[in-house]
């Protein structure tokens, strides 16, 4: 793996049983993720974009081991604290041992979307934040209560509040909280499951910008898991776009805005609602819906939906592109395509 | 100037335990028959009471404590905020001349009824069709809202239809009985982008075919700039904007609206930085004395604390509550 690469993620796969009968007979197979590969430099961030039932948060919760992968590897390098001098370690988080995987959960943390269900109403602010600290053993005590005022400074809250509990809290509150406790271990990626897509308009921009900051700060590599796209252009470096559990498109996200090659990518761009009346723009209206994971169409997967479809594009399913410049593509005829970018005004 | 809908001075307060909620304090605009009037605000800015009020849907504990809602029709002028809410008056009204689609289809379609004997309902209880004809009609409806196969779908329960396609079966039942206002909120925020372009196109094809009115409630300020003629932005209960849908997004006035325009992401120049304004709404029990905003406002003053801004002129076609204008 590259130095500068944090995360690697090769042919990921995850099946769900979809079982029938008394007997709990397997009929088939859900397919959430369907032989997924990107990788994660060490700083960037990296968005996955899609709509509801694309793989997206399987997706990140089988890198985190939060579920059991059904194939592919996920290899993550991190720096080990030997004494004094920093020590780089590669491995592959898909066949680590339980206890390996507990220590590993100190370089890669989460925050998921919603803020009243990830937080436990019944425990503080401050044992909410500390508990990571206290699961690996770094510090307790008054140690511990010091990191976690830190902790709250660093997200923009009041230290003071420590012994408060979640329901005191609006949602972009709760939110920080969830983003202190993600950082308590000074973690090196960081999982971030539609964060800011439970809060209003102004509180949004408010984490946006928190994040954005903690970046730089904490040295954080971000995988952002979103659906929204003008929040991607905001934050993101790169950005992947997954329809039905495969990666179509996969560029620096300039590139992805400006020059996309999948005929998915362009509709998605063009269904994002501008706030400016003067806006206009050729909105490409998808037919139809997505279809079932379960059962999904032969060849490309987006075929049924694809204003270019081909005769080849029913029977075969496209290869992953390397289009150069770090642009990667699923799409049989991604070289014939003139596609609509994002227009500048 | 031809009206369809007056509300003057608004005021729905909630008498919780608590002490008293005023989730709509004082709401005026009008609508013009045709027009598309969009109403933007965060979570608790009373913009899904106002519409609530004017369906006359309010229950205990709220209650419509001042104010006028005027709906002119054929020629009548109905004071809607004093009928009886279960009377006989309302209900003729309600789902046949002013109608809603709520955010989320799943829990605003009854579970164990088929989609066509839900649309149906409407159509032979307000226009007094038979049956047969009902049912015809709920065809038609489901085929103008882009349902493929509407012979079919009209028998479908409603989870055997998709997010998007549970929508566009709200949007028929709403339009079965030609309603002259409809009142839309939230419409597409639990859709996804793609099936979201899909469901706005529609909304704004059928608003062209039957020329009906829209209030279009929603927080996506991208959603307004491609549909609304008229803008309304609420905060803690009051109108602190209203204008002409372009002024608005051009030249912003209310210190809160302008907050709003830097605290989302531009897809068209991501360099720039997000201004977001600055702390929480204030709970709603217990609200400032003054302007709702001044708390987190840059550019408050000392009157703004004890003294509520009323609606003033500040542009053609445009109005602010705040004492910048003053």
């Amino acid at each position: 793996m590259p130095s500068h690469v944090l995360l690697q993620v090769k042919n990921l796969k995850k099946y769900f049983p979809i079982q029938k009968g008394i007997l709990r007979r397997v009929v088939g197979h859900v397919r959430a993720v369907d032989g997924v590969n990107f990788f994660i430099k060490e700083g960037e961030t990296l968005s996955l974009v899609g709509e509801s039932g694309c793989g997206k948060t399987t997706t990140g919760r089988t890198i985190l081991r939060l579920i059991e992968p059904t194939e592919g590897e996920v290899l993550l390098r991190y720096r080990e604290p030997t004494n004094g001098r920093q020590k780089y370690r590669e491995i592959n988080i898909t066949t680590a041992p339980p206890a390996l995987i507990k220590t590993l959960r100190r370089y890669m943390q989460v925050i998921y979307q919603d803020p009243y269900s990830s937080l436990n109403a019944r425990m503080t602010v401050g044992s909410i934040i500390g508990e990571p600290l206290l699961v690996h053993g770094i510090s307790k005590g008054e140690e511990r209560e010091e990191q976690v005022r830190e902790l709250l400074v660093a997200v923009g809250m009041n230290p003071d509040h420590i012994s408060r509990y979640p329901h005191e809290f609006s949602g972009g509150q709760r939110q920080r909280i969830a983003i202190a406790r993600a950082l308590a271990l000074k973690p090196h990626l960081v999982v971030a499951d539609e964060p800011v897509s439970a809060l209003d308009v102004s509180i949004r921009a408010q984490v946006l910008n928190l994040l954005k900051s903690l970046q730089g700060e904490f040295k954080l590599t971000y995988l952002f898991i979103t659906h929204d796209l003008s929040v991607i252009r905001y934050i993101s470096d790169r950005v992947a776009v997954m329809y039905l559990g495969k990666i179509v498109e996969s560029a620096s996200t300039e590139e992805v805005f400006n020059n996309p090659k999948h005929p998915y990518t362009e509709a998605l761009i063009s269904a994002i609602p501008v706030p400016d009346p003067d806006y206009k723009t050729r909105r490409i209206l998808l037919q139809g819906d997505v279809p079932s994971p379960a059962n999904p169409p032969a060849g490309c997967y987006f075929h049924p939906r694809c204003r270019y479809v081909k005769e080849v594009c029913k029977r075969e399913a496209p290869a992953y592109l390397d289009l150069g410049g770090g642009h990667f593509v699923a799409c049989h005829v991604a070289d014939q395509l003139d596609l609509q970018p994002i227009r500048r005004r | 100037m031809q009206l369809l809908l007056e509300v003057k001075d608004l005021k729905t307060h909630f008498h919780t335990e608590y002490g008293v909620v005023r989730a709509v304090d004082g709401v005026s605009f009008i609508v013009e028959p045709g027009q598309t009037v969009g109403i933007v605000g965060e979570s608790g800015c009373g913009k899904s009471v106002t519409a609530l009020s004017i369906m006359g849907l309010i229950r205990q504990p709220g209650k419509i404590v001042g104010g006028e809602i005027v709906y002119h029709t054929n020629g009548k002028s109905i004071n809607i905020a004093k009928l009886d809410p279960t009377g006989k008056q309302i209900r003729s009204i309600r789902g046949n001349e002013i109608a809603m689609i709520f955010q989320e289809p799943m829990t605003s379609l009854n579970p164990v009824f088929t989609v066509g004997n839900q649309i149906m309902e409407s159509i032979i209880l307000h226009q007094q069709f038979h049956k047969r004809d009902a049912r015809e009609r709920a065809i038609q409806m489901l085929d103008k809202v882009g349902i493929p196969l509407p012979e079919q779908r009209v028998d479908d329960y409603p989870h055997q239809l998709s997010g998007g396609m549970r929508q566009r079966a709200m949007i028929a039942m709403a339009l079965s009985c030609r309603p002259s206002l409809l009142i839309a909120d939230e419409p597409t925020t639990a859709l996804d982008v793609t099936i979201q372009a899909q469901v706005l196109d529609l909304m704004i094809d059928l608003r062209d075919e039957f020329k009906t009115s829209i209030i279009m409630i929603t927080h996506d300020l991208g959603v307004i700039a491609g549909m609304a003629d008229k803008v309304i932005v609420m905060y803690l209960g009051r109108v602190v904007e209203q204008s002409e849908v372009r002024s608005v997004f051009h030249d912003p006035k209310h210190p809160y609206t302008q907050g709003l325009m830097d605290s989302i992401p531009s897809i068209a120049s991501p360099e720039i930085m997000l201004n977001p304004i600055k702390g929480v709404v204030p709970d709603p029990l217990d609200a400032p004395p003054g302007c709702g905003f001044e708390p987190r406002c840059p550019k408050s003053m000392g009157v703004c604390a004890m003294n509520v801004p009323s609606l003033r002129k500040v542009a053609p076609d445009h109005w602010a509550a705040c004492w910048l204008y003053e």
